[in-house]
């Protein structure tokens, strides 16, 4: 499994087991001429199943299937696929497989439309063994930095591959290095931010989880890049198993020295600690993070001076975040150029996105740059659960927006999702359906960032609460006209005059739901009615024909408004009715519904 | 680690003892232990792996941990890797299925398929 290439060579009875044999001995003759025996491994095994496209021969990595083999044939093989990693077309079996036969994980589409850079070792290795990190490579793109390379060239690598911060700016890591370099300072330090506060987000916590080393490795390089000497990895302490993976970690890459004084022989000394966050979604801000490691309170300083230049008491500081770091080695080992071909021209590299909400496969997905929302939702994500039609897809967590149906084709990168008024963030994307009311959904992420704001700058922490408190009344039924050009008016306010990103980006949510779903807002304002029947006060509850008969609604209606007799069917008075909901849930076979008796016009953009 | 080449000698021994195809007739099995799988209670399916293991004298296993293996909606998640380079990916795994896992798959060398990953997602 973890040598570089594995020829795996299908010598079932069924077919031709003679001619099997024949091209085995042809690649072992091969690799040992060669001299490649250390680095392919020829296996052969059962039948795979594929016997009208015999001889077969995979290929791992990447499992690439080659077809009618024959002995001429493993000469372009070596020298394409093994020695220059190229693919050998015109022996490729384009898609064999139907679904009855996947026995394996790498060819459901889940799997197979994904590409695996920040999150190649999770789920693969043990996290909490060095040695299966080593075997995979681990550390060796320290070695061939500390080795091979100035520091200008490791910045001009990065530079070169076109990484953008993944934490949500998606500013570009190589000239974020640069700037901490040119600053002169005998103490620097680097800052691996894992403050993951995101509602609905979870890639961070998974790459620490699986594979804590490679974030390890890239802060040393990047410690050796800038000029550093200690980082620290400011990591939530409502993660327990991070914190203790990563401690783990650190302790076993210091035992084999690939962390402390002159790491393999290079003097280059370099170190890292743990420092826990309390959980405060504003401590992502890199700024308030400092402050919070030196002990302050977690609170967002004015820029400029950058880290780069001030950053942790004082000193030159460069922050980025767990899943930038995890693609840092890649880069190194595969070079810069691969990873530019990787994704879209301005946005490189691949994206790692935590699918929650109304989706089929709820979980982590790496995808590259520049596939689009509809794959990642229908192909990756298998859809939307008991036929409900899309509504929405939420991005950026509190500080990113709505994406609607008719963008769903867009490529992701971080200039698309920006222009469609929503933002990259930290890769959550929250699905939405039918069911979902816009006017609860941007009440859910305010009523976040209400609760988040530091409370420095006035407008954030006055202007979110008002806005808070106008969408309360709209989910009331108390809305008026003026209250949605407030909402507005507030929100652009907010955005223009908060220090940091956390007010920046608060009013986002209600913004962007403001501008694809007005007519929903509309209808809680002028029809007091909630188009998806979320909104208890603005639902019209009524009794389908599917009620058996049994009561139950009439016995929990604290109003009496519930008339019917046993084994009839139910009916609610509208006008006791006090729209609590108790009904709802005492019924037994969901025959309360919610859904308003409206004008279609209003139930959809 | 003073050198380059000690980190070379490290890794090649790594890969000799985790690498399935040098080690005939050897077992991986990995449980998906991020938050995600623990919370789906993949610790409990780890100490029953380990049980059935002593209990059946089973030698040759590697039993490991790994991290989040993205299929979170479908944990917990084991995959078995054997040495003749079959992959299976078990999911909703409860201690019951291990039992059964290890007496049929592993012991008796038949993969279950109506517990793997292909056949419960549709």
């Amino acid at each position: 499994m973890l040598e570089r290439i594995h020829v795996i060579i299908c010598g079932g009875e069924a077919c031709s087991k003679q001619e099997a044999k024949d091209i085995k001995r042809e690649f072992d003759r091969l690799l040992e001429q060669e001299g490649l025996t250390d680095e392919a491994k020829t296996v052969m095994t059962g039948c795979m199943g594929l016997c009208e496209y015999h001889p077969v021969v995979v290929m791992y990595p990447g499992e690439v299937l080659y077809h009618n083999i024959t002995v001429e044939a493993v000469a372009t093989i070596i020298e394409e696929h093994i020695k220059h990693g190229r693919i050998v077309e015109q022996y490729r079996i384009p898609e064999p497989f139907d679904r009855g036969k996947i026995k394996n994980i790498s060819q459901l589409k889940f799997y197979k439309m994904q590409k695996r850079i920040a999150l190649r070792n999770c789920g693969v290795i043990n996290p909490l063994d060095i040695s299966e990190y080593i075997a995979r490579d681990g550390y060796f793109a320290l070695a061939k930095v500390l080795r091979e390379m100035d520091p200008k060239a490791v910045i001009d690598t990065m530079k070169r591959s076109g990484l953008r911060g993944r934490g949500g700016g998606g500013f570009p890591t190589g000239l974020k290095w640069e700037f901490a370099a040119k600053s002169v300072d005998d103490i620097k330090y680097v800052i691996c931010n894992a403050d993951e506060g995101d509602p609905g987000a979870f890639m961070d916590r998974a790459v620490l989880e699986g594979d804590p080393h490679s974030v390890l490795e890239a802060m040393a390089i990047c410690g050796y890049a800038i000029g550093a000497h200690q980082g620290y990895i400011y990591v939530r302490a409502e993660y327990p198993v991070a914190v203790e993976r990563l401690e783990i970690a650190i302790r076993q890459a210091r035992e084999l020295q690939l962390l402390g004084r002159n790491i393999l022989g290079s003097h280059f000394d370099f170190d890292i600690e743990l420092r826990l966050g309390a959980g405060a979604f504003v401590c992502g801000e890199e700024t308030a993070l400092i402050a919070s490691i030196e002990g302050e309170r977690g609170m967002p300083r004015n820029k400029p001076p950058f880290p780069a230049v001030r950053g942790l008491w004082g000193r030159p500081t460069n922050v980025n975040n767990v899943e930038t770091f995890a693609n840092v080695p890649v880069i190194f080992m595969k070079g810069a150029d691969w990873f530019k071909n990787v994704g879209t021209a301005k946005s490189s590299g691949t994206k790692v996105f935590a699918l929650g909400g109304k989706i089929m496969n709820t979980g982590l997905i790496e995808i590259p740059m520049g596939t689009t929302l509809r794959e990642a939702i229908y192909d990756i994500g298998g859809g939307i659960p008991n036929k409900r039609k899309f509504k929405a897809v939420q991005t950026g967590g509190p500080s990113g927006g709505c994406i609607t149906e008719k963008h769903l084709d867009t490529p992701i990168d971080f200039d698309n999702l920006v222009e469609l008024g929503s933002m990259m963030g930290s890769g959550g994307m929250i699905v939405m359906d039918e069911d979902n009311c816009m006017v609860d959904v941007a009440r859910f992420y305010l009523d976040f960032t209400v609760e988040e704001s530091c409370g420095k700058c006035t407008p954030c922490r006055e202007g979110t609460k008002r806005m808070l408190d106008i969408l309360n009344r709209i989910c009331e039924g108390k809305g008026t006209e003026e209250d949605l050009d407030v909402l507005e008016r507030l929100g652009k306010m907010i955005q223009e005059s908060s220090l940091c990103g956390l007010g920046q980006t608060a009013p986002n949510p209600v913004l962007s739901t403001l501008k694809h779903f007005r007519s929903e807002y509309e209808a809680h304002v002028y029809d007091k009615v909630c188009p998806a029947g979320v909104c208890a006060k603005l639902t019209t509850f009524t009794i389908t024909e599917d009620c058996i008969g049994c009561t139950k609604c009439a016995r929990n209606c604290p109003v009496g408004a519930i008339h019917g007799k046993v084994k009839e069917l139910h009916h609610i008075d509208p006008a006791l009715c006090i729209h609590c909901g108790a009904c709802k849930v005492a019924c037994p076979v969901n025959a309360i519904s919610t859904k308003p008796v409206m004008k279609e016009e209003h139930t959809h953009v | 680690m003073k050198s380059i080449e000690e980190l070379i000698k490290l890794r090649d021994s790594a890969r000799k003892n985790i690498n399935m195809r040098l080690n005939p007739g050897s077992i991986r099995i990995q449980i998906g232990m991020g938050t995600c799988g623990i919370a789906a209670g993949a610790k409990h399916v780890y100490q029953k792996f380990q049980e059935e293991i002593r209990e059946h004298n089973l030698k040759n296993i590697i039993l490991t941990p790994v991290g989040c293996m993205g299929e979170c909606a479908f944990e917990p998640l084991v995959e078995i890797l054997e040495s003749n380079g079959n992959h299976t990916i078990y999911c909703q795994v409860s201690e019951r299925v291990v039992e059964d896992i290890v007496e049929e798959h592993i012991i008796g060398g038949t993969p279950i398929e109506k517990f793997f990953l292909s056949a419960i997602k549709r």
